[in-house]
């Protein structure tokens, strides 16, 4: 057994963990996080050369990675520096676009690993939650091509894509798994108006309204009706990346709290010397350990069959919402009055951990999953 | 046992919920529902409108300007006022001073302090926590050192409250280093319109404007202000922290906050149903509710034990452990579920008088803001640490 990243993951982290330290400073993410595109345009196309980008795609499809661990081990750096940008976006998308292949898709696929385009991954909509196959926004086929109307909720990056991979009815119920097909639509296209802001967490969204929005018969991805398996494992993809930021994450918030436990004085004395704070940052450790463990359990699932492989999604997706609240109220309380400050770094990491669970699911939503699951196992 | 309250009492909780109906705005109240921030001078009307009728201290007695009324009688009326979505009234002053001030202050400070209250004269802040005295605050360093018959004062509060908003602030103040550091505390009321006092904003992680840090720097305060005795602060300040604490169980804000959380599980769709349906969701709905009814029943019961012998002790202290942690959780599901739409960040929706388009349903802007912010709760007013200590020592005797 081997609980290790190769030699190239570890040192990707590295570079990335460098550079991310050195070169896009959280200061400078909350100062451009005001107005799209919401990140440094020039520290995203570095750190697509220093290869966080093609680390998250297949060789054969021109990354040079792809594997979960590879997904894992970028996003883990990228979460302890608390970095924006539409890298689960570029994800997500990134990850239809390989499921369903072909010439177009592959072409976009290779924009993504460059740095040269950002598409959006615009399926969640106002009244799906965080169900899957909750589609309302329809696409009626007519005369050489679709046509979209509907309304996407939340989508991360909306407002800095050049493109938007939007999901849409073209058959069935609106909570049907069946008739759910992805469309690849221009950030220009008339009918398409979006509406960003940005989110608690310091990263960029849209809601991204589609009124008879046409697209050409050549712009629909993969089988009509069939996208609901591209998109569950799109989600998957992205559940390993979220739950690795998260880990990223709580492992600077433990370090920053630790570290703030042995400086600060009150009566005359360090206040980790308490054993009444000891305690609860012991179990800080011990939870974040266990976060870890789901995450390497999602990883170590993922190439095998969907009952299993979504399970152990599910069950680190709940861990990672539950042990993310958790640490995130524990560092602010063991902090004091300074952990509510907007000032102190470790607040900005704090809204991160908190809207993780937001973010693909919450702890509900994947804990219900994770026994359905099981019960059709 | 009865656990229903007297007519006297309902008759007073009938008398309030008229003239809440009466005067309380409604589109005020919805403001203050969704956790919309209020302008100062918003707070200021409603706090005139409540002393017009007489009711703005109804806790006070009547010779100041109060009503007088019972412990009971105080509990039923912040209830319901919480319950109605008023705004909430500046406790600094109100609640927290007035009670040092009718019990250790001159009859020349009562005369002239608390008819200003009432007049909305003055806006109070505390001057209590400092950067190195927060859970530990007896080591408050800022210093008063007499020159003739005014104080000199020097050092920094912080944490301060609405302290942009305040014409005064009651402060901890340092006169002697002599003894226990608790021997060596005053209690001292400055004026911070002079150029000695600086207010400076601190930031909170919602984004907003809430507390602030207060710099001395030879700021002058006539010895008039000093309450009671030198170096007997620490006394009144503990005084007045076990009146805070009381109010902490925030049974009212609870109830209001339940309401909303109710509110937004109806509207919110889980597979196409109502979320408040959701067997997993509605379990979490329950517990609180559950708690919370339980709180209210603690709360009483500690308020009856209070109404036979003053102020009550280190009970207070259980309630506010409970009743902060209770309003967290509320808070807490509240985020949870709104789902996705708890992202979005929207300072624009909130700020006082503004119209703006909220992105999703129009309670989405302040129910992140609202949870994020009552992290506080656990930590402010002597944190929930220092709480559990009291009551460790002062109950159990351990």
């Amino acid at each position: 057994m081997d609980f290790n990243p190769t030699d190239d993951q570890r040192m990707l982290a590295d570079t990335l963990r460098r550079f991310v330290a050195e070169r896009y400073p959280l200061e400078a993410r909350t100062r451009l996080s005001g107005a799209a595109p919401g990140y440094s345009t020039q520290a995203w196309r570095q750190l697509a050369e220093l290869g966080a980008l093609g680390a998250l795609f297949d060789p054969e499809l021109g990354g040079y990675g792809g594997g979960p661990d590879d997904i894992a081990a970028v996003f883990e750096a990228l979460g302890s520096g608390a970095v924006a940008g539409p890298f689960l976006a570029s994800l997500l998308s990134g990850s239809c676009l390989a499921s369903v292949g072909g010439e177009q898709a592959e072409a976009l696929l290779q924009a993504i690993i460059a740095g040269d385009a950002v598409i959006a991954f615009a399926h969640q909509e106002p009244g799906s939650r965080y169900e899957l196959g909750r589609v309302e926004t329809t696409a009626a086929a007519g005369a050489g091509g679709w046509r979209l109307s509907g309304a996407k909720a939340v989508v991360s990056y909306g407002d800095a894509a050049d493109q938007f991979i939007v999901s849409a009815r073209t058959s069935g119920a609106p909570d049907d798994e069946q008739g759910v097909s992805l469309f690849l639509v221009p950030a220009g296209a008339p009918g398409l108006s979006i509406r960003g802001y940005v989110g608690v967490d310091g990263a960029r969204s849209a809601e991204v309204l589609l009124d008879q929005v046409e697209v050409g018969a050549d712009r629909l991805l993969g089988v009509a009706g069939g996208a609901f398996e591209v998109i569950e494992k799109a989600t998957g993809a992205g559940v390993v990346a979220l739950c690795a930021d998260g880990v990223g994450a709580l492992d600077v918030v433990k370090d920053m709290t630790a570290e703030y436990l042995r400086t600060r004085k009150q009566f005359g004395q360090p206040i980790g010397s308490f054993q009444a704070l000891q305690h609860r940052m012991a179990t800080v450790l011990i939870e974040i350990e266990q976060a870890r463990s789901a995450l390497t359990n999602a990883v170590a699932a993922f190439g095998g069959p969907r009952v299993s492989r979504e399970r152990a999604l599910s069950a680190a997706k709940y861990t990672l919402g539950r042990v993310a609240a958790l640490v995130a109220e524990e560092a602010v309380q063991l902090h004091g009055g300074i952990g509510m400050t907007w000032e102190l770094p470790l607040s900005h990491y704090v809204k991160r951990l908190i809207m993780l669970d937001h973010l693909l699911g919450d702890v509900d939503h994947h804990l219900e999953r994770y026994i359905a699951l099981g019960r059709a196992a | 046992m009865d656990l229903t309250f007297s007519a006297e009492d309902e008759a007073l909780r009938q008398e309030v919920r008229k003239f809440l109906a009466e005067t309380l705005p409604p589109d005020l109240a919805q403001r203050v529902r969704l956790g919309k921030h209020l302008s100062k001078g918003e707070t200021e009307a409603w706090q005139a409108a409540l002393s017009a009728r007489g009711w703005l201290a109804p806790h006070w007695p009547k010779e100041h300007g109060g009503q007088g009324w019972s412990v009971t009688q105080r509990y039923i009326w912040d209830y319901e006022k919480s319950l109605a979505h008023a705004p909430p009234t500046v406790a600094f002053g109100l609640n927290m001073l007035a009670p040092v001030l009718i019990k250790f202050g001159t009859e020349a400070q009562k005369a002239y302090w608390l008819p200003r209250m009432l007049n909305g004269d003055d806006w109070w802040c505390q001057g209590y926590s400092e950067p190195g005295a927060g859970s530990d605050l007896a080591a408050v360093k800022t210093t008063a050192v007499r020159d003739g018959d005014e104080y000199v004062i020097n050092g920094q509060k912080t944490w301060t409250s609405l302290g942009q908003h305040a014409n005064m602030i009651f402060c901890l103040v340092r006169t002697a280093n002599t003894g226990k550091r608790q021997e060596g505390i005053s209690f001292v009321l400055v004026d911070m319109d002079q150029p000695g006092v600086e207010v400076r904003p601190i930031i909170t992680l919602d984004g907003d404007h809430e507390v602030n840090e207060v710099f001395f720097t030879d700021a002058r305060a006539p010895v008039a202000n000093l309450i009671g005795e030198e170096n007997q602060g620490w006394t009144y300040a503990k005084y007045l922290l076990t009146y805070e604490r009381t109010s902490m169980a925030m049974v009212g804000a609870s109830v209001a906050a339940l309401g909303l959380l109710k509110d937004v599980a109806r509207t919110e769709t889980k597979g196409g149903r109502p979320l408040a349906e959701d067997p997993f969701f509605a379990a979490r709905i329950a517990r609180a509710e559950i708690e919370l009814e339980n709180l209210k029943t603690t709360t009483l019961r500690v308020v009856a034990a209070a109404a036979a012998g003053g102020a009550p002790g280190a009970e207070s202290s259980m309630l506010k452990v409970k009743g902060t942690e209770v309003h967290q959780e509320i808070r807490s599901l509240t985020r949870r579920a709104l789902g996705p739409y708890a992202l979005p960040y929207q300072p624009e929706s909130l700020a006082p008088g503004s119209n703006a388009e909220p992105v999703g349903p129009d309670y989405a802007p302040g129910v992140t803001p609202a949870y994020l912010n009552s992290r506080k709760l656990t930590i402010y007013g002597g944190s929930n640490e220092v709480q559990r200590n009291i009551i460790t020592k002062a109950i159990l005797k351990l």
